[in-house]
């Protein structure tokens, strides 16, 4: 309370700019600016360059899962497929890996077991994304095609989700190569959501004889609830926006199929194979707002997941 | 014990094993990434290899001395622009940033930080590409700095936020201005943090490679200029290993050793400075 009561004389105080104050108020609110404005720069250049492509297709683009550079038509849907269906199997996989790991270090491991695997997470977090995409080229897609893919499709090839013929690239080995490369993500923040619940909760419900596993099910993950919802949703924004690594195992095809082992494409590897190459404007334009679509679904994405994790942190140091 | 209970305490044990075995598989393919590169890369490291422009395909031996270099150059034009904007947009945040302006400029930089890497490369083409007419190192290292400025103005808010209120009170207490206080006391107190941002945000984005694929392109050669396509690890990495060629996947696993190397070491000694200093924020 009395760090409370000085904090606005505080303010007063250092408000009140003398001498050079109002030069390095300005020089650095310049740079503040900076980005304020290169972002808004980002927005208006992405919408203006897809100008062509949205004056031709209109909303349409977005359904159209035609994709012919040689008759100059473009439709996005392939792509969207791909990256929305790529990233799903990726939280399918990560999530409960990612959110089980969290659990065990934030309630169970020792402090120092704890500190030390968090420590490996987050160096697995900083692997740039062409290594995952250099290691699943020569591991994940020979093993997808010779036992993997076969497997699935000896047990589950009835149904239209592993049918038709192996190549070991496609959606399936670009979602598991997704779900590692999120699932660092999810642990670490669902990790701080976790441990921000206040200790007397999981200590009531010991008290009232709840077994670990219980008290941890039903009262501290429930707690933590928004803040690992907004980890997973950090993990998704990751997952829809990661390029080399999915590039390097998708396939490259422009087509929507049912199987997860047919080859597809997302929108961020097209970008990646077509861009430098495309010739002729509307081409490029096509790109670019492809490059827009996957823009506003990862800031939406990034959005929700900004402000669960800020309403989670807040709820349980208020409480604790 | 009755049956209910019993079958409490093995519901109890199995969840909180698995739960274990997670976190230990989830860790270990770190290690099996690691394992990996060894085994498939060190075989192809040698002298040449950092010595050496690449062979032309067919021909074995070569190196990839051109792409350290260019990364070296691509990552020092992203450092040379990205940080002094990141520090000062950070400064601003923290000291002297009002309600308002500050949540634009904060909202805007973590927007900008999730824009995915692929976008970036977009809008550097846009920017330097294309009116320049022609991939450059600049471009590459601009598109970079794009990445790397938002971490650093975030980084260095978070670690001036966390210099106790009483040191700045006893600056201003002493008759120091307000940026006299922020210059000799605030960003002296958080320097430590501040460069444990910096490290991790240049090793970041010297592994990325999305944003370098239609700005620094590659190059067989030496670039002579920043203006000249110009060949970087990440992309080499790339290139090679999605080539269908035996002995430039043999460099691609080298080169991905030494890229994975690079940014391991840089965040292992980031991590080192930080710990024996403040507690890392998110």
């Amino acid at each position: 309370m009395a760090a409370a009561a000085v904090t606005p004389n505080i303010k007063r105080v250092s408000g009140r700019l003398r001498g050079g104050d109002e030069v390095a108020w300005a020089v650095t609110f310049l740079f503040g600016a900076a980005i304020f404005a290169v972002t808004a720069l980002l927005i208006f250049e992405l919408w203006r360059y897809a100008g062509p492509a949205r004056d031709k297709f209109g909303i349409g683009f977005l359904f159209s899962s035609l994709w012919n550079p040689v008759t100059d038509e473009y439709g996005a849907l392939p792509f969207i497929y791909g990256t929305v269906l790529t990233s799903f199997l990726a939280l399918l996989i990560s999530v409960p890996l990612g959110v089980g790991a969290a659990i065990y270090l934030s309630e169970l491991a020792p402090p120092k077991v704890s500190n030390a695997l968090t420590f490996l997470v987050e160096l697995l977090a900083a692997v740039p994304s062409v290594i995952y995409g250099l290691i699943a080229i020569f591991t994940l897609v020979p093993m997808m095609r010779s036992s993997i893919g076969p497997g699935l499709k000896s047990v589950l090839g009835w149904t239209p989700f592993f049918s038709g013929p192996v190549f070991g690239v496609g959606y399936l080995s670009a979602g598991l190569i997704l779900s590692v490369m999120t699932f660092p993500f999810i642990i670490s923040v669902s990790r701080e959501a976790l441990m921000a619940v206040p200790r007397e909760q999981r200590e009531a419900a010991l008290a009232l004889g709840a077994t670990k596993w219980e008290s941890t099910w039903q009262i501290v993950v429930p707690f933590a609830k928004l803040g690992i919802i907004g980890a997973i949703f950090l993990g998704l924004a990751r997952a829809l926006g990661e390029t080399m690594a999915v590039t390097m195992v998708i396939g490259n095809s422009p087509t929507i199929k049912a199987s997860l082992l047919s080859s597809g494409y997302t929108i961020a590897a097209v970008i990646a194979n077509e861009f430098a190459e495309a010739s002729g404007k509307l081409y490029s334009s096509a790109l670019v707002e492809l490059g827009l679509v996957l823009f506003l679904l990862t800031i939406v994405i990034n959005a929700l997941a900004q402000v669960l994790i800020a309403v989670t942190t807040k709820k349980g140091s208020r409480r604790g | 014990m009755t049956a209910r209970n019993k079958r409490r305490v093995a519901v109890n044990n199995v969840m909180l094993t698995l739960t274990g075995v997670f976190a230990f598989v989830t860790v270990s393919t770190l290690f099996l990434i690691l394992a990996y590169l060894l085994y498939n890369g060190a075989k192809s490291l040698n002298p040449n290899f950092f010595t050496r422009l690449p062979a032309p395909h067919g021909e074995t031996g070569g190196g990839i001395a051109n792409a350290i270099v260019g990364s070296a150059e691509i990552v020092l034009i992203a450092a040379l622009i990205g940080i002094p904007i990141g520090f000062m947009a950070g400064i601003y945040l923290s000291e002297f940033s009002g309600k308002v302006l500050g949540f634009a400029v904060r909202y805007t930089a973590d927007l900008l930080n999730g824009v995915p890497s692929i976008v970036i490369g977009i809008f550097a083409w846009g920017m330097v590409v294309s009116p320049m007419h022609g991939f450059s190192a600049l471009a590459g290292g601009i598109a970079l700095s794009l990445m790397l400025i938002p971490i650093t103005a975030r980084n260095t808010e978070q670690f001036l936020q966390e210099v106790p209120r009483t040191m700045r009170e006893g600056a201003l207490a002493l008759g120091a201005s307000k940026w006299r206080t922020i210059a000799s006391v605030i960003v002296p107190a958080a320097r430590r943090g501040i460069m444990t941002g910096i490290i991790l945000g240049v090793a970041r984005i010297s592994g990325e490679t999305a944003p370098l694929l239609f700005t620094a392109l590659g190059n067989q050669f030496w670039n002579t200029s920043l203006t000249e396509p110009t060949a970087s690890l990440p992309v080499v990495i790339f290139n090679y290993a999605t080539s269908p060629y035996d002995d430039w996947h043999q460099q691609a696993w080298a080169a991905g050793l030494v890229l994975l190397g690079l940014v391991l070491t840089a965040n292992i000694a980031a991590r080192m400075i930080v710990n024996r200093g403040a507690a890392l924020p998110k």
